[in-house]
């Protein structure tokens, strides 16, 4: 059993004046609820008696020279070693600074939206502060092409790319079987189930397959970007590099979206194959529309502005994918949960302008004629 | 929960010694760290430990407190064998040691006050919120801060200060094992030398050991009982300074009569270390010719 510090109170000879008399181990793990009990004491004292006391340490020792301090008390018959940690104490019981007063919830309701106002505002400056400092790297590199760092390009385009087919892959063909087998189950109520054909190859081709790709490269690699650039920024790599005088701009922006632009098209087309083929393959069993007939059918019936229309789209995507994730990775500044929240921010931002501008494009096309 | 004497007591030299480490092998792949090291931590001592970059100072303190499972080797500390399979009782353990690690490690999500508060939280909840506040500003106050650093977040710190406040968490517990690495380390002279003060005004006053990885010979001079040298995988000699200065070891001379190790022991002015120095080309003089290593 854990034994706990306990007080008396004595009183004095001619019973006007008490001693407080502690007793027990006056150890920071038996001090239990003491503060509360001595602060509801009333009456006066004149000193206390530590003689009963069998063990202290500074915890205890605070604690009772703060209360000797408040009441105005004396201490008798404290050990060498509470002594000694009296001295070591010294004026500490005493507050210096207080906490800066929580305002009320009216006052902090008002400062937090101004806060997010603010933000919004300083945040699209530095937006666009960054996409002008990329676009001068962008200049920089072409007039000096031996400044693109091969070896790093190289490497974002594998983990972008070639590293994510597989994931991509099988999503596209899990969707394209999704938009068959749906697909074919309403249009069949009109007999028009052949139309699945269009409906796969022209939404997989225009829409979905660089939509779906993007939003998987944004939560893959834009977010990878987020939290290695961030964390490259609060180990000091990103100051080390501008004191040597590369251009982080140049070395850590520059290969990343040039390679997530190079490599979107590529995933994006493929990823609308997939997923006509995961149409063709649903389509042999559930609509007895045998495979091959499938994809010549398709071929017929999708033009190639659909192949263009996703084409177009892929490094404009691609490259706010990238940019939210080195964006987001270069404002990180203080701790690691800020790598988190930044890293989060470049997936929701990008994926969300993403989709904004995949509606303004689907308008586009359609007046130009790309229908 | 707390009583020292319902522990176990599986090595009876655990009164004395409470730090063990017998015959230790820790190693990295084919990169051995530790080979066959031993060394004992008497009760109430300052033990500082030095040696060369990458002799593994760091990662015997990480073996001792059992974050770096060794590949060999027997660890007790506090009488716990710290190899044995990890249980309930071992939670016990961590509120009797304090921890400071080389860049303070507070968490970056909490303000330094509830930092210190974290173990106190931990082992005794029963104490009440405002007790706990007052506690932690407390001891960042006794870990030389000022008091309204308690109210900041560790990102707002200066690298110093974040050591003192990492400082006031290990002393939370008023633990009776304190271990330090490189608490002195990127300090100015005046912070190291209170440091080194506050140091020692805890072992005497509390009866703490403690475990000192360093760099700073003015620390080693100032507040270390003992020294132990880490060099060839093992600690090679343990002693108080004339003694080890009175071996014949190439590093340890180097250590000790550098010109570094010559003007700390001239700032100590100890004149019965100086009669145990043997005399030494002083012509390298400049105190980068020194270094030790960092």
């Amino acid at each position: 059993m854990r034994e706990y510090a306990e007080f008396t109170l004595s009183e004095s000879d001619d019973g006007s004046a008490h001693t407080l008399v502690l007793k027990g181990p006056l150890r920071v793990y038996s001090l239990g609820d003491l503060d509360t009990r001595l602060n509801a004491l009333e009456g006066n004292f004149e000193r206390i008696d530590l003689s009963g006391v069998t063990d202290i340490d500074t915890t205890g020792a605070w604690l009772v020279s703060t209360f000797a301090r408040e009441h105005n008390l004396a201490t008798v018959g404290e050990s060498e070693q509470a002594r000694r940690l009296f001295a070591a104490i010294g004026n500490i019981t005493e507050h210096e600074a207080e906490p800066e007063p929580v305002p009320g919830v009216f006052t902090r309701t008002l400062s937090e939206i101004g806060d997010v106002v603010l933000n919004w505002g300083y945040g699209f400056k530095r937006a666009v502060a960054f996409l002008g400092e990329t676009v001068s790297a962008f200049g920089t590199v072409a007039r000096h092409p031996s400044r693109l760092r091969g070896t790093a390009l190289i490497h974002h385009m594998q983990y972008v790319g070639v590293n994510s087919l597989w994931i991509i892959g099988l999503m596209s063909f899990l969707i394209g079987i999704v938009i068959a087998q749906q697909g074919a189950v309403q249009l069949q109520q009109f007999g028009a189930e052949i139309y699945t054909i269009n409906l796969t190859g022209r939404l997989s081709m225009r829409e979905l397959g660089i939509l779906m790709t993007s939003i998987m490269v944004a939560g893959r690699s834009g977010s990878a970007f987020a939290a290695q650039i961030g964390t490259m920024k609060l180990t000091e790599e990103v100051d080390a590099m501008r004191t040597i005088g590369v251009s982080p701009m140049e070395a850590l922006v520059v290969p990343r979206v040039l390679a997530s632009m190079m490599m979107m098209p590529l995933l994006g087309f493929y990823s609308a194959v997939l997923s006509i083929i995961g149409g063709a393959f649903i389509s042999n069993f559930a609509l007895d529309i045998p495979f091959w007939t499938f994809l010549q059918r398709t071929q017929e019936v999708v033009p190639i502005t659909d192949v263009w229309v996703g084409l177009v789209k892929a490094p404009v995507f691609a490259l706010i994918v990238a940019l939210a994730g080195c964006y987001q990775g270069m404002q990180v500044a203080g701790s690691a949960e800020e790598v988190g929240l930044r890293t989060t921010q470049a997936v929701v931002t990008a994926i969300f302008t993403v989709i904004v501008l995949d509606a303004f494009f689907a308008i586009f096309f359609t007046e130009i004629g790309w229908t | 929960m707390n009583e020292p004497e319902e522990y176990v007591r599986d090595t009876p030299a655990y009164e004395d010694y409470p730090i063990v480490v017998e015959g230790l092998r820790n190693a990295f792949g084919s990169h051995v760290i530790h080979d066959n090291l031993s060394l004992k931590v008497k009760r109430g001592e300052v033990i500082g430990v030095v040696g060369g970059s990458g002799t593994g100072k760091s990662v015997l303190m990480r073996s001792i407190i059992g974050l770096q499972e060794p590949t060999a080797g027997q660890i007790h500390v506090l009488g716990r064998d710290m190899m044995a399979d990890h249980d309930e009782d071992d939670i016990d353990i961590r509120s009797r040691w304090g921890v400071l690690f080389q860049g303070g490690a507070l968490f970056s999500t909490l303000t330094v006050g509830e930092n210190v508060e974290v173990p106190l939280k931990q082992f005794y909840p029963e104490l009440s919120d405002e007790l706990r506040s007052e506690i932690a500003r407390f001891k960042v106050r006794l870990s030389g801060l000022p008091e309204k650093a308690a109210f900041n977040y560790p990102s707002e710190l200066s690298g110093g200060m974040r050591k003192r406040a990492g400082l006031a968490r290990a002393l939370a517990l008023d633990p009776e094992l304190l271990f330090l690495d490189e608490p002195t380390a990127g300090l100015d002279p005046i912070g190291a030398a209170a440091f080194d003060s506050l140091t020692r005004e805890l072992k005497e006053t509390l009866g703490l050991t403690v475990f000192l990885i360093t760099h700073d010979l003015d620390t080693l001079y100032a507040i270390c009982d003992r020294v132990a040298v880490l060099a060839d995988k093992q600690v090679i000699a343990v002693g108080t300074i004339p003694e080890l200065l009175a071996l014949d070891h190439p590093w340890i001379q180097e250590y000790f009569n550098g010109p570094r190790g010559r003007a700390a022991l001239a700032a100590k002015g100890d004149s019965e270390l100086e009669d145990a120095m043997p005399e030494s080309d002083e012509s390298a003089g400049m105190d980068s010719a020194g270094m030790t290593g960092a």
